[in-house]
């Protein structure tokens, strides 16, 4: 029939995309999951042994303590100024402006943004030593920009613009007729954000902590430029696997730790969904 | 609003502009500072560092190979991704959905894990078929791939595929002249956004590049601060002010308000579902 | 839907505004506005979008502050009082109900900040619900209900507080017509029934003319006149109202000793100590009667129907006299015969007139 014909044509028209997505999406996942639980002629989970070993459980926990911080603190930070770009005219050059510098600073992570930060405030940056003559060395106990303490001040430096970027929107959500209504009703400011305003927002504030918490989980480029020695988080850990010789002698080891990897940010943004879609429901 | 809460709402905005605007500029300000340094201490401002970038040949290398990356990659992922969408609009509606989870997919693996994946996929490419740094930009167009997507979906909805094609194609054109005449010069604007957008990412990427051991930019700029920090931190401004261009320019592109406004919010909503730490 | 509402009935109280004054960045909202509403009054501040009318409600709820002027509710002097502390009721335009909460909570909400018992709170509640007709719809999200359905909640929600004085800010405006016809005499049937001296701001003339004791037509910041419908229809003071209140028939004429002469008829003045000159009357179209039978020589009163239109008892009748058309109003069994084309004797009946205030004809010599 030529309307079976015509399907079947019409499906060539997709084959290059799928062919393409095939050979670098699908394929390399494939080549993680089946790697992580392969060993020589078959199934196994001495892989994910391996991950017992003290540095991975230390690095896994790191990332967790670092994506939980710099995720609190970008989300209350970016709250904040999320809030104060939000009582501003809504059509003002000013919001217009912070918003795309928001788009434009969310995007910037990596080495450029860890290079700055030593410019800024690493050991040869004219603010350190203009402190540390006039004794405010705050690196008496050590140069605490090139560890944990470090990247988590330096992932806000994403962090909070990432916060506005997703917030806003809740945020312009809310109706100026539910302040009035609360206050016609007799409650204060208070009442209002602790009724009315809060539990609005706080699904889309949990949502955002939760991106924000996988976000910092699975960056790589900012701590590999920043942190010379050691894997103290697990991305870095991910890329000695790969590079080092140990990957060459256990191929299913980054595997492994890439499965880790993905479960934890699959968990946190399942999570995130269900949380966007009551927002969706209640601010549009 | 009472006058006194008005007030405070000032105050509270103020200080959150100043204290997180130096937040934020601090560190951009000090990096060209850094950047303008003498050597030894009280020596006067210099453009030293910034008239050394050519001296480094490895330096210079990894310029131009991710200039290339870039032209490469947003060049091939509009070449494969347009006529797939449009072709999908026409004549496979079924198969959207698919296109758009398959396309957005990329945002929820991590880089740093698909590294792991791509990596004995590049050891066999480089002794079987080419070890050009060239090759990194098909891994690198599934990094766009979503931005890409969401950026054309913008354009495509703005304007009636079928009917265009219909009319053209009442008019005697080929499926061709159809996507190259008609389609393609109504979403230029998309078209441009996909391509800044792709470009920005290209040229700030080093999670993929420095695993697979191929020096782009971001992998030079950072094994010369071994050796010139000066150096190597004005290349890194350089190379923000370059990106900062191009993302600002986004905010520009796109013919009408309504289209622009679009796109922002198509963009929001792709950062809102990123958990790939992207190029972070 | 006669529920017994088992919350006490107050009698309403006496509210004042006074000299009210608001200026925004320079453009003056409010002029100097006055107002005294009787206990349990409905009053209507009726106006096009800018005149004031939403600013008096809002300075009257608290949500703003004067730049001069007082406003007192049952005597008291609460010109200083905020919003939550001020027993005020207030329904919005749309959107007010908080999303998070069903009716039910929503209505229980205000009670809970006056510190109502939860037992207490979900029977009155229940009670305020089913006043306003929801009995069936109490553990819905304001997603789930109707825009006019949400309008009922909102009611009962600002009612459910038991305050002195109920503010209704373009209550309707959102909704389709035929919701917004049976809501507006819902709101009428259980204020009276709650007695709560209620404000009801509108740009909506049917609905102010339908639903108030008194309706105070606003323009510029200021009350051009207030007075029960019947008056503000068939006697308004000045030519705004005139305009603004119903349809009119803008009809050039000469003014001379206090009479206007319109197309050969001799009409009295609203205000006899016009100055003479050239002039346009105002008339409304049940002023104006047709007659289709005996002679119909050309002259200034002979036109042809052009189109009628049924209104139900009523119907409108569009008359072209040459030079202009007119509009007239009759009872609908008298304009069966008048089908497009039939030639009709216009005459307009002897009531006052006033003349419009942007004179299009020359004006006096």
């Amino acid at each position: 029939m030529v309307g079976g014909r015509r399907l079947s044509l019409d499906w060539i028209g997709a084959v290059p995309f799928l062919g393409y997505v095939a050979l670098f999406l699908f394929l390399p996942t494939v080549i993680i999951i089946a790697g992580a639980f392969a060993s020589e002629g078959g199934l196994t989970l001495s892989n994910f042994a391996n991950l017992s070993r003290p540095y991975i459980i230390s690095a896994i926990i790191s990332s967790v303590i670092l994506s939980a911080v710099t995720a609190a603190g970008g989300a209350v930070l970016g709250a904040l100024l999320t809030y104060a770009i939000a009582t501003g005219n809504p059509r003002g050059i000013f919001r217009r402006v912070l918003t795309s510098a928001c788009g434009v600073l969310a995007q910037f992570g990596g080495v450029t943004l860890a290079f700055a930060f030593i410019a800024a405030i690493g050991p040869a940056s004219a603010l350190y030593v203009y402190l540390s003559q006039h004794h405010l060395d705050y690196y008496g106990s050590g140069v605490w920009l090139y560890d944990l303490r470090g990247l988590e001040l330096v992932y806000l430096y994403f962090q909070i613009p990432l916060m506005v970027l997703i917030f806003l929107p809740a945020v312009d959500g809310i109706k100026p007729q539910w302040r009035e209504a609360t206050e016609s009703l007799g409650g204060g400011t208070w009442t209002y954000w602790r009724h009315v305003a809060g539990p609005l927002l706080a699904p889309a504030f949990l949502g955002s902590t939760l991106l924000l918490f996988a976000n910092s989980l699975s960056a790589y480029a900012t701590a590999a430029a920043l942190i010379n020695q050691g894997g103290p988080i697990l991305p870095l850990q991910i890329s000695n696997a790969i590079t080092s010789e140990v990957g060459l002698h256990e191929p299913g080891f980054a595997k492994a730790q890439a499965v880790v990897l993905i479960v934890i940010v699959a968990i946190v943004s399942g999570l995130y969904a269900v949380l966007q879609r009551r927002t969706a429901r209640w601010l549009q | 609003m009472s006058r006194s809460r008005r007030a405070k709402l000032q105050v509270f905005r103020v200080v959150t502009f100043v204290l997180l605007g130096a937040f934020f500029l601090g560190p951009i300000w000090f990096m060209f500072e850094f950047s303008t340094r003498g050597i030894g201490e009280n020596s006067p401002r210099t453009l030293d560092a910034w008239k050394a970038i050519g001296t480094y040949p490895d330096l210079v290398a990894g310029i131009v190979a991710s200039l290339e990356l870039a032209v490469i990659t947003s060049i091939g992922v509009l070449v494969v991704l347009v006529p797939t969408m449009v072709w999908v609009r026409l004549r496979l509606p079924r198969l959207r959905r698919v296109i758009e989870s398959i396309s957005l997919l990329p945002l929820t693996i991590p880089a740093i894990v698909l590294v792991v994946g791509f990596s004995p996929m590049y050891q066999w490419m480089g002794t079987n078929f080419s070890d050009s740094i060239l090759t990194l930009s098909l891994a690198y167009a599934i990094l766009v791939l979503p931005y890409a997507y969401r950026a054309l979906d913008a354009g495509l909805a703005a304007i009636d595929v079928k009917t265009l094609s219909e009319a053209a194609r009442s008019l005697g054109a080929d499926w061709f002249t159809v996507m190259l005449r008609v389609i393609v010069p109504n979403i230029s604007s998309a078209l441009l956004n996909a391509g800044l957008l792709s470009v920005a990412l290209v040229l700030g990427e080093y999670t993929i590049a420095n695993n697979l051991l191929y020096p782009n930019l971001q992998v030079e700029i950072v094994s010369l601060a071994r050796t010139n920090a000066g150096v190597s931190i004005a290349v890194a401004v350089a190379s923000l002010l370059f990106a900062f261009v191009l993302l600002v320019a986004l905010s520009f592109v796109g013919g009408q308000r309504g289209v622009r406004r679009r796109n922002r919010e198509r963009l929001v909503q792709t950062f809102a579902r990123d958990f790939s730490g992207g190029t972070r | 839907m006669t529920a017994s509402v088992e919350t006490t009935l107050r009698s309403g109280v006496e509210v004042r505004l006074e000299d009210l004054r608001r200026r925004y960045s320079g453009v003056t909202a409010l002029d100097g506005l006055s107002l005294t509403m009787a206990p349990g009054e409905l009053v209507c501040l009726l106006g096009p979008s800018g005149c004031g009318k939403t600013t008096a409600l809002r300075l009257l709820a608290g949500l703003e502050e004067a730049d001069g002027g007082r406003v007192l509710i049952g005597g008291e002097d609460v010109t200083n009082v905020p919003a939550n502390k001020r027993e005020i009721g207030m329904v919005f335009q749309a959107y007010s109900l908080f999303p998070h909460m069903t009716a039910m909570q929503n209505v229980a909400f205000g009670m809970q900040l006056h510190k109502v018992g939860p037992a207490e709170r979900r029977k009155r509640a229940g009670d305020m619900l089913e006043l306003v007709g929801l009995s069936a719809h109490v553990h819905k999200y304001a997603s789930q209900l109707s825009g006019g359905q949400q309008q009922r909640v909102a009611l009962a929600r600002a009612l459910a507080i038991e305050p002195k004085v109920l503010l209704l800010d373009e209550p309707l405006s959102a909704l389709d017509a035929r919701v917004r016809a049976r809501l507006r005499d819902e709101i009428r049937r259980v204020q009276l029934e709650v007695g709560t001296t209620t404000l009801f701001v509108t740009h909506d003339q049917e609905e102010a003319l339908a639903i108030a004791d008194r309706v105070g037509v606003m323009n510029a910041g200021r009350i051009e006149q207030l007075g029960p419908p019947t008056t503000i229809y068939s006697r308004p003071a000045t030519p705004f109202v005139a305009e603004f209140v119903g349809l009119t028939n803008r009809l050039p004429g000469v003014v001379k000793g206090g009479e206007v002469e319109v197309r050969g008829t001799r009409l009295p003045l609203v205000k006899p100590d016009s100055s003479d000159g050239a002039a346009i009357a105002l008339v409304r179209p049940e002023a104006v009667t047709l007659a289709s039978d005996g002679d119909m020589l050309p002259g200034p009163l002979i036109g042809t129907v052009i189109a009628t239109v049924f209104l139900g008892a009523t119907s409108r009748v569009t008359v072209d006299l040459g030079d202009i058309t007119v509009l007239a109003q009759l009872p609908t069994s008298d304009a069966a015969a008048l089908t497009a084309g039939t030639r009709v004797r216009l005459s307009l009946r002897k009531d006052p007139v006033l003349l419009a205030r942007d004179e299009t004809a020359p004006t006096e010599a």
